[in-house]
């Protein structure tokens, strides 16, 4: 709040909008602010609408009454949940630690000046900025050569290392820690293992937590890998079991002869009801709401750090 | 300074004594190196795939010839066109709204003089980005599916209220844009307000004394400077013109069939050519196509960029 008020300068205050022109922008996006933030609001309505207002009146951001029952379903018989949940927290946070410390071992490397092989590293991870071997021999050496085809290690990998993010890494250590330091350290005898690991990792903390942070929702939100490569129901993540139900009933749904098959109908009746399914996604989106707000320092640091050209 | 360049690796047995030297920063450097070289070098080998009639028992490089047949077959569907245009006319149409409302966003964030109120909406706008696609995937089900919103408000309006929107193939390509905006645009906005902020005002004092209305700072000010940024944004999404999204394309119309010639793109060609239909050349064959053609644009495009304003060139 203090910072704020000292933010504005005496020059902003003359040269500032009219107040009738900031009223108007005001009010515009604030409307524009809560219709963005509506359609959340409205799927956590309808995973506490009783099933009689469903039946009646269909979705609606007011629900003749309300029940818990998909909730309380979900904790009684929710294991698929539970699997979903400790295989995607397992692999989101082993996911998180390793790829921000191997991108900051190399942007610590990028990082050297003077370091003659700079150019080639440099050269390895842009390169994959501009050509990939695209979706499928990507996939069959996944599959047929490294042989982790619905694994706890597809999973975990996927992603780990990105160009973005090692050039915000680089940035930020070359930025922030002056290179008289390096130099200093190395009078002094510390080899580079020693530099990078008692003087880069501490002084770049919130570098860190910043790439950590996107890394980490990057990881919790990632929804293909699972599709592409799990079947086993215990590895399945959160975000992939959402989308295979939500394809399941529709499949069965829009089938009409199997929707109207006995076979069909037992399975929508043991397919989540849609309150059930919007219940999922609150639980699994709220870890990310909630922290989201805590972090928006880090994450708009973050976001600056990485428009500075690389 | 530049004798101790002179030092590393530039004689000739400096090679060897560099690395010596140095051993220990390439064995930082090492698990990216390595993870990139299986990850995404290897695969970029692995498109011979697309030239063959690939076995898993006889591997890459044993599997029988094909040469372009998987390309002439390709080409033959009538899937090549669709899935070109849509994907290139998707990503035009992303990024041209996208970008000019978060500029717009941002000219009006910026400019509201209740910093608090400004950093509340911010934190709002942002909100949908943090969401993963397979939820956004069911928000859009609550408002469009067949129990959804639109349709309760329709019978609340004396509508029938059943249309079945996601077969109703016109509805697509706005709502695809429209949800694209509504989660990216915050986020870009944002980064917009924070280079907004560091133009020095120096730049603002000198043509409020030259009498500059607000409209005419924005537009020889503030715009100028966003350049820079903005062109290096739209030379890195000119490489990914011939990449679709996934997760719009497919999560959030659910792969519904109907809708595949307006929403069907390159990613979801492949993606259904590979897991579906099991045809791993074909497969191969599109995911070809779109690297090439994407590496060719970005290519060209930074190298226009360089001739007309060298400082916003990508490298």
């Amino acid at each position: 709040m203090a910072a704020d008020s000292t933010e504005t300068s005496s020059f902003d205050r003359i040269n500032r909008i009219k107040p009738l022109t900031n009223m108007i922008f005001s009010v515009v996006m604030s409307v524009v602010a809560v219709l963005t933030v509506v359609p959340v609001a409205l799927v956590f309505i309808i995973s506490i609408t009783s099933s009689l207002s469903l039946t009646m009146r269909g979705f609606s951001f007011v629900p003749l009454s309300t029940s818990f029952v998909a909730y309380e379903s979900l904790f009684k018989t929710g294991s698929q949940l539970v699997d979903s949940y400790i295989i995607t927290i397992e692999v989101t946070l082993l996911h998180t630690v390793l790829s921000v410390l191997i991108m900051t071992m190399y942007a610590y490397v990028l990082a050297q000046q003077r370091f003659g092989a700079r150019k080639f590293y440099t050269f390895v991870v842009f390169f994959t900025m501009l050509f990939s071997g695209g979706l499928v021999p990507s996939y069959i050496i996944n599959v047929n050569v490294l042989h982790i085809y619905d694994t706890f290690w597809i999973l975990l990998l996927s992603g780990m290392v990105g160009t973005f993010n090692i050039i915000v890494l680089r940035t930020f250590i070359s930025t922030t820690i002056p290179i008289e330091l390096f130099d200093a350290a190395q009078i002094d005898g510390a080899s580079d293992f020693k530099v990078f690991f008692r003087i880069v990792l501490p002084l770049s903390k919130a570098g860190l937590a910043t790439i950590g942070l996107f890394v980490l929702v990057g990881k919790w939100n990632e929804w293909f890998t699972g599709m592409l490569y799990i079947d086993n129901p215990k590895l399945v993540p959160l975000q992939t079991m959402l989308t295979r139900i939500q394809q399941r009933i529709d499949f069965i749904k829009n089938n009409s002869s199997l929707a109207s098959s006995p076979d069909g109908m037992q399975m929508l009746k043991n397919m989540p009801s849609e309150q059930t399914r919007m219940a999922i996604v609150v639980l699994t989106t709220l870890p990310v709401l909630f922290a989201y707000p805590f972090f928006q320092r880090y994450f708009i640091r973050g976001m600056t750090i990485g428009s500075v050209k690389g | 300074m530049t004798a101790r360049e002179g030092q590393i690796g530039k004689t000739r047995t400096g090679i060897l004594t560099a690395f010596k030297k140095h051993w220990q920063l390439h064995v930082l450097a090492l698990p990216v190196l390595l993870y990139l070289l299986i990850f995404s070098y290897a695969p970029m080998f692995g498109v011979v795939l697309a030239f063959e009639r690939y076995s898993v028992a006889k591997g890459f490089f044993g599997s029988p010839w094909l040469g372009l047949k998987n390309f002439e077959f390709m080409f033959k569907t009538q899937d090549a066109w669709r899935i070109t245009r849509n994907t290139v006319l998707y990503n035009i149409a992303f990024i041209t709204v996208n970008t000019s409302l978060s500029v717009l966003l941002a000219l009006i964030l910026d400019e509201m003089y209740i910093k608090r109120l400004s950093k509340t909406i911010q934190t709002m706008l942002i909100m949908p980005y943090f969401l993963s696609m397979s939820v956004v995937a069911i928000v859009v089900y609550a408002f469009i599916g067949p129990k959804g919103v639109v349709n309760t408000m329709l019978k609340a309006l004396g509508e029938p209220g059943n249309t079945f929107w996601y077969t109703y193939r016109p509805l697509w390509p706005f709502l695809l844009v429209f949800i694209s905006a509504w989660k990216g645009v915050g986020y870009t906005a944002i980064v917009y307000v924070a280079s907004i902020s560091g133009i020095s005002s120096e730049f603002y004092e000198a043509a409020v004394l030259d009498g500059a209305s607000k409209l005419q700072q924005a537009r020889y000010i503030t715009l100028p400077h966003l350049r820079h940024i903005i062109v290096i944004m739209l030379i890195l999404n000119m490489g990914s013109m011939f990449r679709g999204d996934m997760g719009l394309s497919y999560n959030v119309t659910q792969n519904t069939g109907e809708l595949y010639e307006v929403v069907d793109v390159i990613d979801t060609f492949v993606y259904r050519a590979l897991k579906d239909l099991n045809d791993t050349g074909m497969a191969a064959a599109a995911g070809l196509y779109q690297s090439v053609v994407g590496f060719v644009l970005i290519i060209v495009s930074n190298a226009i960029v360089r001739r007309v304003d060298e400082e916003s060139a990508l490298y």
